[in-house]
């Protein structure tokens, strides 16, 4: 067993925006009663312990936490390499310039389209121009930026003025993610998933983008798997190399994991040492012997590590299914039928915006 | 990254320094000196830290070679200069004009 590198610490649930994209649980009641400022320290600490490296700050939106730039300091202090994962909406600039102060590393700033209108729209939220802002404040208090922004089908047509934007603010990463069909995801799905020719594209114009940026812009782009011959290495490993602690402490090998039939292990009840090495949520797909057939035989078992599952789990109903975004896989079916409906049909589809999560947590984290 | 691109070599006079996104550690859990990106991290082994610490965007590759010959027996120059330019095309490193 490996010691993780990552930590995804996801802070708090509560966003101001409202996403139809949002991979978040739906059960948001579940994770109101967050962590305190003090457990959070206690967590950072054990991650140092096991072997943690990067921590990413992330949520929702974790600017809602108070206790933000405390949480950093501590991190920092620790020597973990910190990432701030947000929407910009309350990185105001006597926070960025407290966060500065703490040691925060990187900052990760998303936006929904390239343009005010369509930005705003998919945010369910006016929020463009105070991102536009934040990402000026990130770049003039000395920061790496990252911008980010989740592709679908109704935004990835523009991906050249995204690519353009990117370089307007000056960032020094650009992730272009393809959406993952998880929590409210999946409820959108049929008005998310991109048509082939679609996402051929996009993909032109980013492999372009890459090599005209490249001594600029490191230019990330997360494949759709829906259109892959076989899955994503998802999180390198069950449990391998990540690790995400939620807002209520639950500990899982990954931020969709909360919706898999598996025992809880939560950092309230146990140290974040032995949950890793020993809980069922981190044992029950680790390696390779919980594999089934097509996966077992596979020369590719330890290439991509049966995929995804979470999205076995979704699909299937059964988290030990291969990914039936495999080729290979017996169900396979599941997610042709999907693509093909996607490239049926060139209408868009209404998205069903997130509802917003802004109501505060019922403890006052202190 | 794409693999298919090419880059120059560094050369003598060139001075590098980390990648404004880029911070080199020690880690004591796990023994080991790494540099770290927000999404991946490369673990050193051998030479490289030390390498990486005079990497300071004022020094020159030759003068960090000299600096390495006075602590090292053997200092092979072009095997320096592989390994800062393996992570100036991997954007860890930069150079400044030489």
């Amino acid at each position: 067993m490996d010691s993780p590198f990552g930590l995804l610490a996801e802070l708090t649930y509560r966003c101001p925006l409202a996403c139809p994209y949002c991979s978040n649980p739906l059960n948001m009641a579940d994770y109101r009663d967050e962590l305190s400022t003090r457990e959070w320290q206690r967590v950072l600490v054990e991650a140092r312990d096991l072997g943690v490296l990067q921590c990413h700050l992330s949520g929702g939106e974790p600017l809602l936490r108070r206790d933000l730039v405390e949480i950093v300091t501590g991190a920092h202090r620790l020597g973990l390499y910190t990432n701030l994962v947000t929407s910009a909406l309350g990185f105001s600039r006597p926070r960025a310039e407290q966060l500065r102060a703490a040691g925060l590393d990187h900052v990760q700033i998303s936006i929904q389209s390239d343009e005010p209108a369509g930005s705003d729209r998919i945010a369910g939220t006016p929020s463009f121009d105070r991102k536009i802002e934040a990402m000026g404040v990130v770049k003039e208090l000395g920061w790496p930026l990252t911008m980010n922004v989740v592709l679908h089908r109704q935004n990835i047509d523009r991906v050249a003025d995204l690519v353009r934007l990117a370089e307007e603010v000056g960032a020094d990463r650009l992730e272009l993610a393809n959406t993952q069909y998880y929590g409210w995801a999946w409820r959108n799905r049929e008005a998310l998933l991109p048509s082939r020719d679609q996402l051929e594209a996009a993909e032109l114009v980013v492999r372009a983008a890459r090599q005209r940026l490249r001594d600029r812009i490191d230019v990330i782009y997360v494949i759709p798997d829906y259109y892959s011959r076989y899955p994503k290495p998802c999180m390198g490993g069950w449990a391998s190399r990540q690790l995400t602690v939620t807002p209520n402490g639950d500990v899982l090998p990954c931020p969709a994991a909360q919706s898999l039939p598996l025992p809880r292990a939560n950092v309230r009840a146990d140290s974040l040492e032995r949950i890793w090495s020993e809980s069922p949520v981190m044992t029950a797909f680790r390696g390779t012997d919980w594999m089934p057939d097509p996966c077992r035989s596979c020369d590719r078992r330890e290439l991509d590590f049966g995929g995804c599952r979470c999205q076995a789990f979704q699909l299937t109903g059964d988290a030990a299914r291969t990914d039936p975004v495999c080729h290979l896989s017996p169900d396979h079916d599941l997610v042709a039928r999907a693509v093909e409906a996607a490239n049926a049909d060139p209408r868009d589809l209404p998205l069903i915006p997130r509802p917003h999560q802004v109501r505060p947590p019922t403890r006052v984290s202190s | 990254m794409d693999p298919t691109t090419t880059r120059p070599d560094v050369s003598t006079s060139d001075r590098p320094r980390l990648a404004r996104h880029v911070r080199l550690t020690f880690s004591p859990t796990r023994q080991q000196h790494l540099l770290m990106q927000p999404e991946t991290v490369v673990v050193l082994h051998g030479s490289g830290a030390q390498i990486l610490e005079l990497c300071d965007g004022r020094r020159t590759v030759g003068e960090i070679v000299a600096e390495l010959a006075s602590r090292y027996r053997t200092v092979p120059d072009d095997e320096v200069r592989q390994f800062l330019s393996r992570l100036v095309a991997r954007r860890y490193l930069e150079l400044a004009d030489g």
